[in-house]
């Protein structure tokens, strides 16, 4: 055997080396519990939220919107269960075999299921996958049935909003839509979350954050394939909170059907406190539509429809007033003193001024009227002549005293002014003098007037109720069981200052509009009621001017007048007031009072006031 | 060979002590790692894992019982049986997951490149040892070793098993190095192997790059590639001081960390013991490692200090580099951290040369 010993240089000079070596195995070691510092414990709490965030999936489970109630509590707007289509792709045997099943059995095409999937990341193969929004019960029965048969699919039931009379008052109501990036970001919507639904319209909107609700979660471990281990804890939803309106759903459905085929709206609110019980304009749109997502063309063809079906045509409907408007004129005449209510003028059935020749509806005149037969019968020259003596703005003092031509500001968006004009705004807005001739016409509700139907409703009540000016109000109740954050109250925002006197003249005019036998509004009498109206016939152009151009006398509906009803029962204690515009109706006393009639006829009923009816 | 007394009484207790030590916590650690997966074979391979510590510890036992002179004379035997066996995996060794590493002769699969490294070594210790006086070295009295260090590369590179190729090259170098190489051939040497990194670059499978690419930036693609490395980051850091405790390593049990029973073995232990555990281990790690260079020093001769300078180099860097990769510090490479990774070729491997080092160390006093 060789001896290789060492030589002592070479033990020296290898102790020496062998030092240097552990020094160095020491740094690189002491380098990587230094990194470990680093990580674990400078860093610790950073990559600990990671390791969390990692294993604990939140799942939200979104709240419970209110639901919408008539004045009775009747439900108009509930939620019903509503099934989306998931797959877990772990579980699924055969993809393309899948797929064709699908195809065959509710037509899902297996292109779309295929990019859904690919966009999926194939690293949570446990995660449930939304593959079809919104199926219909039919196809969940298809798919309950077929389910053994379909390794991975999955329907998942959720609540979704439901209107479920479809078109019943879906002005007021609204609708829902998916809040937009900015309206997220303004922070004016409570807990929500991007993709969710929220009001748009109505009272969806303005009630939104009480009807909205509070979302739940669930806190649940997951693996790194996304498979659920256990719920680590669970916060429950609170429902939205919900809201009764001040609408009767009977009285709504009975106006709603009325305005059937036509264009126009039907306002009756409760003339003691503003409470709006009917609120139908029409044409209308079916809210149930914008649920699941409404595609861009049907969107844009509704909002170009020439009929307007998104205006709610009792608030924002600017229409000029007619004869109704007499009421006002009526009564500025006698708080003026210009009228002396027995006094008669004469109505030849032409007036003139200047000379220009203004027409009394009825051809050849009413003859010798008094105050009350002008009101009653409509004589439009009686009103020619006392307007005249009024003057413009005199009339228009009167008219926004009444109410007219401002916002009511009733608890809805997008209600609108109307116009009452005087010398001034004329000057102001055409940089022209207010001509004597324009007055003429604006004593019969003509020239540059406009007023929604919901003002005209509140001056017939404020005409009878004492001179009581209410806040029109349509929510009675936001709250739950145990919980109530709005109750209604009657808003009372001003009294009118008349001599009770002028008031019970007009009040006796208008009863006897609709009671006496050449009064204009009786197709809207009830044996046994007393009802009180006013019929108007509002002018979108002189029917004379253009009579030639239409030989055959086929004039075009778009140039057709409105109709209009106002009316108010029972006079001695008045219950309901309701005005009625049909727009290109022809004349009120036959197109709107009959509707009235009906309207009033049945509430009274409802309300156990009709005439052998229990009380 | 005739018993000597005298080898019992040295043998080196604190070396065995700190390998059972070490064991044991490997194996609380891998009991833990494979708990999720203990019906899919988890509990199978915690099992197999004991045997192989066994047999492991029985190397150890026989690595003592002859005079590791032996292997100085027996050098080039082995190193070609070690050569015989790379060629054979290369012929009939099994493929598994796109490389041939795996050799099973009656049902035990192995792999020789684990076992060509302990052959590199005892083969480089004979080449310095017969080198007589000790002096610098130049690049042209290195031809020898290096022909002797490319063949079992080449082979090993074919497999294709770059992990080890990497170890065989770093063991090599850190001998060489030890054995002091002179300024300027080590200048030539680092020039070379600078200028060679196009070419290893290019040579490069895919997923190799990727994984290289995917180190440099992780955040590129955090669930394609750049996940491991992000998800063993989460499971270290997450650890904190104490850990998550025993069996409660969120990112180990919900199956978040890769490979968490072989290669991210240590991740297991730094997120469930926290930095106290981590720390703990390296530690033992380096005990285990001075106490091994201080065989070294004890040696009575050169072959020995030589021979256990490899073995060092060996545990060292297997430990530097798996540990590294686990925290983020290197590219995900395949290698194993010696005694706590599962699988039985390294633990076998380790504790061969273990044995050898308490061979060396059982003789330190043992004048022939």
């Amino acid at each position: 055997m060789r001896i290789s010993g060492f030589n002592p240089v070479s033990v020296e000079i290898l102790s020496k080396r062998l030092r240097t070596l552990s020094i160095f195995i020491v740094i690189i070691l002491t380098a990587l519990v230094l990194r470990l510092w680093f990580l674990q414990i400078i860093n610790g709490p950073i990559y600990r939220t990671q390791s969390d965030s990692n294993r604990i999936h939140l799942q939200r489970i979104p709240p419970l919107r209110g639901q919408i109630m008539d004045r009775d509590g009747e439900l108009l707007v509930d939620n019903r269960p509503s099934y989306d289509l998931y797959l877990i792709p772990e579980d699924m045997q055969d993809k393309e075999e899948l797929l064709n099943k699908l195809y065959r059995l509710i037509s899902l095409k297996p292109d779309k299921v295929r990019a859904i999937l690919k966009k999926h990341s194939s690293r949570h193969p446990f995660r449930p996958v939304l593959i079809k929004k919104g199926i219909s019960r039919e196809e969940l029965a298809i798919i309950e049935t077929n389910k053994f048969n379909l390794p991975g699919i999955n329907p998942q039931v959720k609540a979704q909003r439901n209107y479920i009379y479809g078109k019943l008052a879906s002005h007021i109501i609204g609708y829902l839509g998916e809040i937009s990036e900015k309206q997220l970001a303004s922070g004016k919507y409570f807990n929500t979350n991007p993709g969710d639904l929220i009001g748009k319209y109505g009272v969806e909107s303005i009630w939104q954050n009480d009807l909205n609700g509070m979302s739940g979660g669930m806190q649940e471990e997951v693996d790194a394939a996304g498979r659920i281990l256990r719920v680590l804890s669970r916060k429950p939803r609170v429902p939205g909170l919900n809201i009764r309106l001040t609408i009767d759903k009977d009285l709504q459905m009975l106006a709603e059907e009325s305005l059937k085929d036509k264009e126009g709206a039907i306002v009756a609110l409760d003339p003691n406190n503003g409470k709006v019980l009917v609120m139908a304009s029409s044409p209308a749109i079916d809210p149930n539509m914008f649920i699941g997502g409404i595609d861009k063309d049907e969107w844009n063809r509704m909002v170009a429809n020439k009929n307007y079906p998104f205006r709610n045509r009792a608030i924002s409907g600017e229409y000029p007033p007619g004869s109704i408007f007499k009421i006002v004129v009526a009564l500025a005449a006698l708080e003026e003193g210009i009228v002396i209510p027995d006094d008669e003028v004469t109505c030849t059935g032409i007036f003139t001024l200047g000379d220009h020749p203004y027409r009394c509806w009825k051809k050849g005149g009413h003859g010798a009227v008094n105050l009350h037969r002008a009101l009653v019968e409509s004589c439009d020259t009686y009103f020619y002549k006392t307007g005249i003596k009024l003057g413009i703005d005199i009339i228009a003092y009167y008219a926004e005293m009444l109410g007219l031509g401002k916002k009511t500001l009733i608890d809805l968006d997008h209600e609108e002014d109307g116009l009452i004009p005087t010398s001034e705004w004329k000057l102001k807005k055409w940089k022209t003098p207010w001509q004597p001739g324009e007055t003429v016409s604006a004593s019969i509700g003509q020239s540059f007037l406009l007023v929604t139907p919901l003002q005209v409703a509140r001056m017939i009540s404020v005409v009878f109720n004492g001179g009581m000016i209410y806040k029109p109000k349509l929510v009675e109740r936001v709250g739950n069981d145990t919980e109530e954050v709005y109750r209604f109250s009657p808003d009372l925002i001003g009294k009118i200052n008349v001599k009770e006197e002028n008031l019970e003249l007009i009040k006796k005019a208008l009863l006897g509009v609709v009671k006496e036998p050449h009064g204009t509004g009786s197709m809207a009498n009830i044996k046994g009621v007393n009802i009180a109206g006013k019929t108007g016939t509002a002018q979108i152009i002189n029917l004379e001017l253009i009579k030639n151009k239409y030989p055959d006398g086929e004039i075009p509906s778009e140039f057709e007048d409105h109709a209009w009803f106002v009316a108010i029962a029972p006079v001695e204690n008045p219950r309901i007031a309701c005005a009625i515009v049909i727009e290109h109706g022809g004349h009120g006393g036959s197109v709107a009072a009959p509707i009235a009639k009906k309207l009033i006829k049945k509430y009274l009923d409802m309300e156990k006031l009709l005439p052998g009816s229990e009380q | 060979m005739m018993f000597d007394r005298r080898l019992l009484q040295n043998f080196d207790w604190v070396l065995l002590l700190l390998l059972i030590i070490i064991s044991l916590i490997s194996l609380l650690n891998l009991y833990s790692a494979t708990f999720p997966i203990r019906d899919s074979g988890g509990s199978q391979i915690f099992t197999k894992q004991i045997y192989w510590f066994l047999i492991g510890f029985a190397v150890f036992l026989m690595m003592t019982t002859f005079d590791y002179h032996a292997l100085e004379r027996l050098a080039y035997p082995i190193y070609f049986l070690s050569l015989f066996l790379l060629i054979l995996v290369l012929i009939k060794g099994k493929v598994y997951s796109g490389s041939q590493r795996w050799l099973s002769i009656s049902g035990i699969a192995f792999q020789p490149s684990e076992f060509s490294k302990i052959a590199v070594v005892i083969i480089l210790s004979k080449f310095f040892t017969s080198q007589g006086e000790y002096t610098e070295y130049r690049l042209r009295d290195l031809w020898r070793p290096f022909i002797l260090i490319v063949i079992p590369f080449v082979m090993v590179v074919k497999e294709p098993d770059l992990g080890t190729a990497l170890m065989l090259v770093i063991i090599s170098f850190s001998i060489v190095l030890f054995m002091k190489i002179n300024w300027k051939s080590l200048f030539i040497l680092m020039t070379a192997s600078m200028s060679s990194i196009p070419f290893i670059w290019f040579s490069l499978k895919g997923y190799q790059k990727k994984r290289i690419l995917t180190f440099l930036q992780p955040d590129t693609d955090p669930l394609g590639a750049g996940y491991h490395i992000i998800q063993s980051k989460i499971a270290v850091g997450s650890g904190m001081l104490p850990g998550k405790g025993f069996l409660k390593g969120t990112q180990t049990r919900l199956h978040f960390l890769p490979e968490q029973h072989s290669d991210f073995a240590f991740s297991v232990l730094a997120e469930e013991w926290g930095f106290i555990g981590s720390l703990t281990l390296l530690l033992l790690y380096l005990m285990l490692i001075l106490w091994c260079v201080n065989i070294a020093k004890n040696s009575k001769d050169m072959f020995g200090s030589v021979l256990a300078v490899g073995i060092i180099s060996i545990v060292f860097w297997q430990l530097v580099i798996n540990v590294s990769m686990a925290i983020g510090l290197l590219p995900v490479v395949g290698i194993p951290l010696p005694l706590f990774s599962s699988g039985g070729s390294s633990v076998i491997s380790t504790m061969l040369g273990m044995g050898l080092l308490m061979n060396i160390s059982m003789r330190r006093f043992m004048f022939q």
